[in-house]
């Protein structure tokens, strides 16, 4: 193993994870506040690698029509429309799919959201097409250092996805200030910790529900737009395995937790392409579905959650 | 009232604003390289039809609320009247003729139908028989699990790799491979026990996942995507092939008749009738057996059942390996009919699918699993121009079977003891 594959390695782990930390966030906070697995958010996130492609279609033709095609505020038009549109499917999905069975059983909430997965997968596999998509690489220019004398040992990284570990830090840090300095931050956490009692404290409580859709499918819009402008190629049934990784990476990190969410990200990103590097590529999902079957059963509460008490 | 006009008109309002945010750019503009093509029309209809809907039955709503209220308390009365009823009639005989009479019926069908249809039947046994398991699992003993497409996968790769390697045949794959399967639903079983609801789902949909990937990759045993032949069915060494491959005799031959490819159909058609009508006597008599009343138990309220002195360790294990071992079964008749494996057989998407036949006919519910099974695996033939409309129909109906009736189409009544 040489040093500079392995810091290579590295690096693609961190960015990597910071798109599972971003999509975990998601699941994260909506098992905090409703107990449920939000099946469709890794669809979520599929629709805005769309969208960010379509987007981006758009606003370079608009925006050259006015000659102000500059490839950075085509990307800000982007990023915001494309935020936008993922926050509106987040809340009509809680809307259409979860808010009818509130208080139902859970294994009810699960199925729904299972089905919405299946909608949402098929609804774009038929507007758009089953084939590969692909958006433009509108940022290029790779960045290079050496490690040590010899030219060839060199450890690169694209500006893109420098961006990429910028961006979804700045997003995880304001997030995670959302929900800890804010007034609706007290309010999503104070609905997580007992839905009825804060009803009765004048809490709307529906309303905090929707907001943490919005602010989950937020964050993985962010990440699509990432994912979008960094690999370029997607289809619409990339949501369901990414899905079940973020998953995995929010149990990692103990559901419920923000913090928890992104440690889990980074660390599930970082052993995925550690164990893609150097042992095996084709069973990297294996790996990473095996280690979610671990997690759950030895340390089901992840690494920053709380122990849930089993009540009677 | 007014105040309520007001309000739909303005939740309407909302409606078609998010819905054509929805619709618009993923319709609207469809991806081709890195242009985009326009297709409006049905980006603009769509909202359009989500918005008048809205309205439409918001007012039924309101018009309908009192008619509502006299409905649903007459159906209360109804209910209470029939259950006295159940208690006082038992009509058997009737009910044994009717099951006799749809008996004869599907043993006589494979001579009448198209080979077509033929084929399209035995399918949707298939999917009976895996209904079946899988209400065992979800169904009475609670565990929802997402990863039954991989004892459905391990019963067709037990068949075709088994005989491939070992030699098996057709009968003896039959009980070797359910038993294979029931094995390793013990074994996904084991780790599990603990677990309940979501977590539980999650990890038997990573387990599914694993097996399928594993199959995919394996190349060297497996074949990778290419996929393994699976062996035609055999009786008493009678091939169902036009000329004896196996050193048997054709089965045309022996008995002077001329060949006709439907032979392997009708054979498979007709065992797996007789497994499935086995299955069916058998979860039925299973259901009020003491496993069946520990499975529901374990279900309703783990933590009493336990106390009372059932042992959760062998009831979720057996609750396992017994749906395990349908879905193996199921997995053989798969191989056996379609001569030809490969790991897309055993996607995610089947596993949805097997658990929305079950939640559609309603969780435990025999006849209910049945019917829908048939749905499932009829509907879409009758339907060819909707096939690419398929899964949305899929998710449409488990969405909405969840919100209006989340106990299925046939929701089974409480046994009285």
């Amino acid at each position: 193993m040489e040093l500079h594959i392995f810091v290579q390695q590295l690096l693609n782990g961190i960015i990597l994870g910071s798109i599972y930390g971003l999509i975990a966030i998601g699941y994260s906070m909506v098992y905090g506040i409703i107990g449920m697995i939000n099946f469709a958010h890794g669809d979520i996130y599929m629709i805005s690698t769309y969208l960010t492609a379509i987007f981006i279609a758009i606003f370079s033709i608009l925006l050259k029509a006015i000659g102000l095609d500059i490839n950075f505020l085509i990307l800000f038009f982007t990023l915001i429309f494309t935020v936008f549109i993922t926050a509106v499917y987040g809340y009509s999905i809680e809307k259409v799919a979860y808010k009818p069975l509130r208080g139902a059983a859970r294994l009810s909430l699960l199925i729904s959201a299972i089905g919405m997965s299946l909608i949402l997968q098929n609804y774009v596999q038929i507007s758009q097409g089953a084939d590969n998509k692909t958006a433009p690489n509108l940022i290029d220019g790779i960045i290079k250092f050496n490690l040590d004398s010899n030219p060839l040992h060199f450890v690169q990284i694209s500006q893109v996805q420098l961006l990429i570990i910028i961006i979804s830090f700045i997003t995880m840090f304001v997030l995670y200030n959302l929900v800890h300095k804010t007034s609706i931050g007290r309010m999503m956490r104070a609905t997580a910790e007992d839905r009825i009692m804060a009803n009765i404290l004048g809490i709307n409580s529906n309303k905090t529900i929707s907001f943490v859709f919005i602010v989950g499918a937020t964050a993985a819009a962010i990440a699509g737009f990432l994912v979008s402008i960094n690999y370029g190629s997607f289809d619409f049934y990339i949501g369901f395995v990414t899905g079940i990784k973020a998953f995995t990476a929010a149990v990692l990190g103990g559901i419920g937790s923000l913090p928890g969410a992104m440690l889990g990200g980074l660390i599930l990103g970082l052993a995925e392409s550690l164990f893609s590097g150097f042992i095996n590529t084709d069973y990297k999902d294996v790996f990473a579905f095996a280690l979610l079957i671990l997690i759950l059963i030895f340390k089901p509460t992840g690494l920053l959650g709380k122990p849930e008490v089993e009540k009677v | 009232m007014n105040k309520n006009i007001l309000d739909i008109f303005k939740n309407s309002l909302l409606v078609l604003i998010l819905s054509l945010c929805i619709f618009v750019p993923i319709t609207g503009f469809v991806l081709d390289d890195y242009e985009i093509i326009l297709n409006l029309k049905p980006a603009i209809t769509l909202p359009i039809i989500c918005f008048l809907s809205y309205i439409l039955f918001s007012f039924l709503k309101i018009y309908f609320h009192k008619f509502y209220n006299k409905l649903a308390h007459r159906r209360q009365l109804l209910e209470t009247e029939n259950k006295k009823h159940l208690q006082n009639s038992k009509n058997h005989k009737l009910r044994n003729f009717i099951l006799s009479l749809i008996f004869i019926l599907f043993l006589i069908m494979p001579f009448v139908i198209q080979k077509y249809w033929l084929t399209v039947m035995i399918l949707a046994l298939i999917y009976v028989l895996l209904g079946l398991g899988l209400n065992i699992v979800v169904g009475y003993a609670g565990l929802l699990d997402l990863g039954f497409v991989a004892f459905y996968a391990v019963g067709a790769y037990g068949y075709a790799l088994g005989s491939q390697y070992l030699g098996l045949t057709f009968w003896e794959a039959l009980p070797f491979c359910a038993l294979l399967a029931a094995l390793f639903g013990a074994i996904l079983g084991f780790p599990v026990l603990k677990m309940h609801g979501d977590y539980l789902a999650i990890v038997t949909l990573g387990f599914g996942e694993i097996i399928r990937l594993v199959l995919n990759n394996w190349a060297s045993f497996t074949h990778g995507p290419n996929g393994v032949k699976a062996m035609r069915p055999d009786l008493f060494n009678l091939e169902f092939s036009r000329y004896a491959k196996h050193g048997g005799v054709p089965f045309h031959e022996y008995f002077n008749i001329p060949y006709s490819s439907s032979y392997k159909y009708i054979f498979i058609y007709l065992v797996l009738l007789a497994v499935v009508t086995f299955m069916i006597f058998f979860v039925n008599k299973l259901k009020n057996m003491p496993l069946g009343r520990a499975w529901e138990a374990l279900r309703e309220d783990e933590i009493a059942a336990r106390s009372l002195g059932i042992y959760h360790v062998t009831t979720k294990l057996s609750a396992f390996s017994m749906g395990a071992f349908f879905g193996g079964l199921g997995g053989v008749f798969f191989a056996a009919y379609q001569g030809f494996i490969n790991p897309s057989s055993f996607t995610f998407l089947e596993s949805a699918l097997i658990l929305a036949i079950v939640v559609l006919g309603g969780l435990g519910s025999i006849l209910g699993v049945i019917i829908s099974a048939f749905i499932f695996t009829l509907l879409p033939e009758i339907l060819r121009d909707f096939s690419s409309y398929r899964i949305l129909i899929l998710g449409i109906i488990m969405v909405l079977m969840m919100i209006v009736r989340p106990r299925g189409l046939i929701t089974i009544k409480r046994p009285i003891y």
